[in-house]
């Protein structure tokens, strides 16, 4: 350390700065740098055949440097290279105007209009859950069995029942994928927060009882406020369903726009590189979401005296 | 003390408490005819082993549990009406503050329960800070403080809402000796100023001694007062009273309660 970061323990030196990155960042960067190394010698392996039985059935004279090349840049690789999806990724999001049919952004904004909202209802729906089973032991017991069994019959087989009803009493679009999303991720929600209501210190809740504290006031005061930890724990598990719910409900609706009807059109023509595109930006958006919470959480938590 | 205590009111009246709990090892006897007055403005020190029932009389006198038998008037009504009536402030043996609140927010507490005006808040929350010379740490979390400053503020938001009655259950248990003996005198500082009825459960018998106005030696199972002993040293004692052969005197009394109780045992 410098005599100036002594006395000036705020502003640190760059060379500090840039340590601090570079230790934070390395493992990271190697992992990536090494999976990507990984993907490349799979691709040439698993594209080796397709490619080398092309130039056969052409009969053009081929080395295995052509074989090789062909391999990074097939048209219907079995599996892309990286650079392959990389640029069809970023060809998807800045190749069209943002709401045309074939614009990565269009379709994810298309995914993320249903997970937000299924979102919103899952936690909702799963907070009220919680609320209801913390105040009555009866409601507890009655409740708890049928949320777990809900979270046992899988989604797959769900989703298109979901779409027909809902479709059967007018309901069509936005909202049939968002209670599908809704139904997943309330789940995580309602459980972490009857153990977040829950998680009360007793001496706490005897302090309410001593100032004759309402039941309401209890909730408010201290029951939420213990809870918060655990609520953005669920809302992060929470989140990342509600895409996965989105996608999925997206599927048996013939795939008309979104993530999943990507996905599902990509795999019906052997476009494995859009597939792997579509894959990218869920994955992106994935980690878009979870970030957003995470920084409300940050938020919240610093003004809740967290350290 | 100069005053008689017979002639002032009585904060507490318990006659013949009993309360029993049925556990998986049979029935335990917590507190059997325990019987006891308790005049307004004394420092009532319940001393005794682990088991004794000192905390379980601390908590009926409270209306967080209740008796098997017996009769209890606190604050000349029943116990739970006294709790609605917020007739006490507990102070438990951890500050059990709100972490994710201000010390002053914590103080505000009982205060937003209890309906009192924003104006009323901040004052009392200066108020009683400084009482227990907390202040300029109103912005800090509960973490950033010591223990000893974590009790003090809990001991500042048991009386913000001025009851008759403050309930200690040991509340400097968990803090080293030095500290301790800082908070005493504090403490009595504290009682002298508000005037409250203080009733105060502890280990130590030096504490009870230096304390009280009268402690009250109970010993385990069953769980019963086995002496009650007026101490009546000056309003304005020090530390130092404890070197004095009457306080010396007070002290081997209180053993000897607490050996007699224990001699049929084990």
């Amino acid at each position: 350390m410098t005599s100036s970061s002594l006395t000036l323990p705020a502003r640190r030196t760059p060379s500090l700065v840039r340590h601090a990155i570079v230790e934070r960042y390395l493992p990271v960067a190697t992992m990536v740098l090494a999976l990507i190394a990984i993907w490349y010698v799979a691709a040439v392996a698993m594209n080796w055949t397709l490619v080398r039985d092309a130039f056969e059935r052409e009969e053009t004279p081929y080395t295995i440097s052509d074989v090789l090349a062909g391999t990074m840049d097939a048209e219907r690789p079995l599996l892309p290279a990286p650079h392959q999806v990389i640029n069809a990724f970023v060809d998807g999001v800045f190749g069209y105007p943002p709401l045309a049919p074939r614009s990565l952004i269009y379709h994810s904004l298309v995914t993320l209009s249903a997970t937000v909202l299924g979102f919103l209802l899952g936690a909702l729906f799963g907070i009220s859950l919680a609320l209801l089973i913390v105040h009555s032991r009866v409601l507890e017991r009655s409740l708890l069995p049928w949320i777990i069994c809900s979270q046992m019959v899988p989604v797959l087989a769900l989703a298109p029942i979901f779409i027909v009803v809902l479709g059967a009493i007018g309901l069509q679009g936005l909202l049939p994928k968002s209670i599908i999303s809704a139904y997943l991720c309330f789940f995580p929600i309602a459980i972490g927060m009857v153990k977040g209501f829950t998680s009360p210190d007793p001496l706490q809740i005897e302090l309410m009882r001593t100032w004759s504290a309402t039941s309401r006031q209890v909730l408010w005061k201290l029951r939420w406020p213990s809870a918060v930890p655990y609520l953005f724990a669920s809302l992060k598990v929470a989140i990342t369903i509600s895409l996965v719910g989105a996608i999925v409900a997206e599927l048996p609706t013939g795939g008309e726009a979104g993530i999943g009807a990507r996905l599902l059109s990509g795999s019906y023509y052997g476009q494995t590189i859009q597939l792997w595109a579509a894959l990218v930006a869920a994955a992106v958006l994935a980690s878009a979401l979870i970030g957003i919470v995470g920084l409300v959480e940050r938020g919240v938590n610093s003004r809740m005296g967290a350290h | 003390m100069s005053t008689e205590p017979a002639s002032k009111r009585l904060v507490v009246e318990a006659n013949a408490i009993s309360l029993t709990f049925e556990t998986a090892d049979g029935r335990v006897d917590a507190l059997s005819n325990v019987s006891l007055q308790i005049a307004e403005g004394e420092f009532v020190s319940f001393i005794g082993p682990s088991g004794c029932g000192k905390t379980t009389m601390l908590r009926v006198i409270a209306d967080l549990q209740q008796p098997s038998s017996g009769t209890l008037s606190v604050n000349g009504m029943t116990a739970e009406n006294a709790r609605l009536a917020r007739s006490y402030g507990y102070v438990f043996q951890a500050p059990a503050l709100f972490p994710w609140r201000t010390i002053e927010k914590n103080l505000k507490l009982p205060l937003e329960i209890m309906g009192f005006s924003e104006s009323e808040q901040k004052i009392r929350a200066e108020r009683y800070l400084s009482m227990v010379n907390l202040k300029g740490f109103e912005r800090k979390f509960p973490w950033q403080l010591s223990g000893g400053m974590q009790q003090r503020v809990s001991i500042a938001r048991a009386l913000s809402f001025d009851p008759a009655m403050l309930l200690m259950d040991e509340p400097f248990g968990a803090l080293d000796e030095i500290v301790r003996d800082h908070l005493n005198e504090q403490l009595l500082q504290l009682w002298k100023s508000t005037e409250k009825t203080v009733l105060f459960v502890t280990h130590s018998i030096p504490e009870a001694v230096f304390l009280s106005t009268k402690i009250v030696v109970m010993s385990p199972r069953p769980g019963r007062i086995i002496d009650v002993i007026d101490c009546d040293f000056p309003v304005d004692r020090s530390l130092e009273i404890r070197e004095t052969p009457e306080f010396l005197k007070i002290a081997q009394r209180v053993r000897n309660g607490l050996r007699a109780g224990h001699s049929y045992d084990e």
